[in-house]
């Protein structure tokens, strides 16, 4: 088997979560890590200005969050795994994520991947 | 002494809690999912482990990024379930087995492992999805566990070699526990997919299963491959694949493939379930 073909950081389309992106993305995945708990999800609800500015996120963080773009808050520093649990609050699953980074309809993106399987 | 029977494959995707919970067993999405673990479960009634080690990959329920440890072994005498934030049902409480915790340990560290070992640790989808899976209800007649955390989250995150290594340094370590228990090893996770990016939704059937083929048989060969070339394979989460070889490690028998089931998609990924048998 062929090793070391790649290099991690010139990958396509593949944001690698290292120190540089921990450093820039920690307030926001703070925040999301924070939704483990039903009632740090219901304080962001009732207020979620106030909740990110608890949370100390930066101007660009807020307007990802306000804006629900996944591709912007990873661009910020955002850990897809924490992201999730934001997008859960916003009512999102994986594969709406899935179709919004793609530019897909929700159920383009499904039939995408059923369609690797065959 | 303690002997390691076998090694177990499974996904832990979280909508599978979901789909359990709800009994979607024969919902024609679910179902070429549901219907990989009947053999492994005639095999577990016959075989009747006592132990089960489970490597997994916490996601944001018992670390987060101010303190990551790159391999983390529970020690406790319980471990729970806990609301991970976005819906699946957290399963409560799962036994623990902390003196071949703390045998294993022991052994890895003497063997150049330098463990984070933990007393308490809240376990994830990652643990209980495939605990579930094979085992079912946790309540009664609980099946004593180890979850063995591996950070796939934040990188660097260790090579797959690396894994492979850790998990023959933990097989060494069962084998010399001074018990008549059967263990079985888990890994978890994977197989390709990707959550994040313009290359969301990527699945790779052809590397997948080269992988399944290779790591009965191969194991060391497939351990050469670097995290760059696996992500590019196997997509960023599919990395998790580093957990199926930390399972293989332990496994120094002969080795068997017993059974195999592959099917894509459940959610973003493709799932894959294996048991090898690792004869004395």
């Amino acid at each position: 088997m062929s090793t070391h073909a790649h290099e991690l950081h010139e990958l396509p389309d593949t944001v690698i979560f290292d120190g540089r992106e921990a450093m820039k993305g920690y307030p926001l995945n703070k925040m999301c890590y924070s939704f483990n708990r039903a009632d740090a999800r219901e304080d962001f609800r009732r207020d979620s200005e106030a909740y990110m500015t608890r949370f100390g996120l930066t101007e660009q963080q807020k307007a990802a969050v306000r804006a629900r773009n996944v591709a912007q808050l990873i661009e910020v520093g955002g850990n897809i795994y924490y992201l999730a649990k934001l997008a859960g609050i916003f009512g999102l699953g994986v594969q709406d994520l899935g179709a919004q980074q793609t530019g897909m309809t929700v159920e383009a993106f499904k039939d995408m991947l059923k369609k690797q399987g065959e | 002494m303690a002997r390691i029977i076998g090694g177990l494959t499974s996904s832990h995707i979280p909508a599978v809690g979901a789909a359990y919970a709800k009994k979607q067993f024969e919902d024609p999405y679910w179902k070429p999912f549901f219907e990989g673990y009947p053999p492994v479960h005639k095999w577990l009634a016959e075989q009747k482990p006592d132990v089960a080690v489970v490597f997994y990959n916490d996601h944001g329920l018992n670390f987060f990024l101010d303190k990551m440890p790159t391999f983390a072994i529970g020690a406790a005498f319980e471990y729970e379930n806990q609301d991970e934030g976005w819906g699946i049902p957290a399963l409560g409480k799962f036994k623990g087995y902390p003196e071949l915790s703390w045998q294993i340990i022991d052994g890895v560290v003497a063997d150049g492992f330098d463990v984070c070992s933990c007393q308490e640790m809240a376990v994830d989808h990652g643990f209980s999805v495939p605990v579930q899976l094979f085992w079912g209800d946790q309540t009664k007649n609980p099946i004593k566990t180890i979850p063995i955390c591996v950070n796939t989250v934040q990188h660097p995150v260790p090579t797959p070699m690396r894994c492979y290594r850790f998990g023959q340094a933990i097989g060494r370590a069962i084998a010399a526990f001074p018990g008549n228990e059967k263990v079985v090893i888990l890994g978890t996770g994977g197989m390709s997919h990707q959550l994040d990016g313009k290359r969301a939704g990527f699945i790779n059937k052809k590397f997948d299963l080269m992988c399944m083929e290779k790591i009965v048989d191969h194991p060391e060969e497939l351990a050469e491959i670097s995290t760059a070339d696996l992500i590019q394979e196997a997509g960023a989460q599919g990395l998790e694949f580093i957990l199926w070889l930390a399972m293989r490690g332990c496994l120094t028998g002969k080795v068997k493939r017993l059974h195999q089931n592959y099917h894509i998609p459940i959610s973003n990924t493709a799932a894959g379930t294996l048991l090898l048998e690792n004869a004395a």
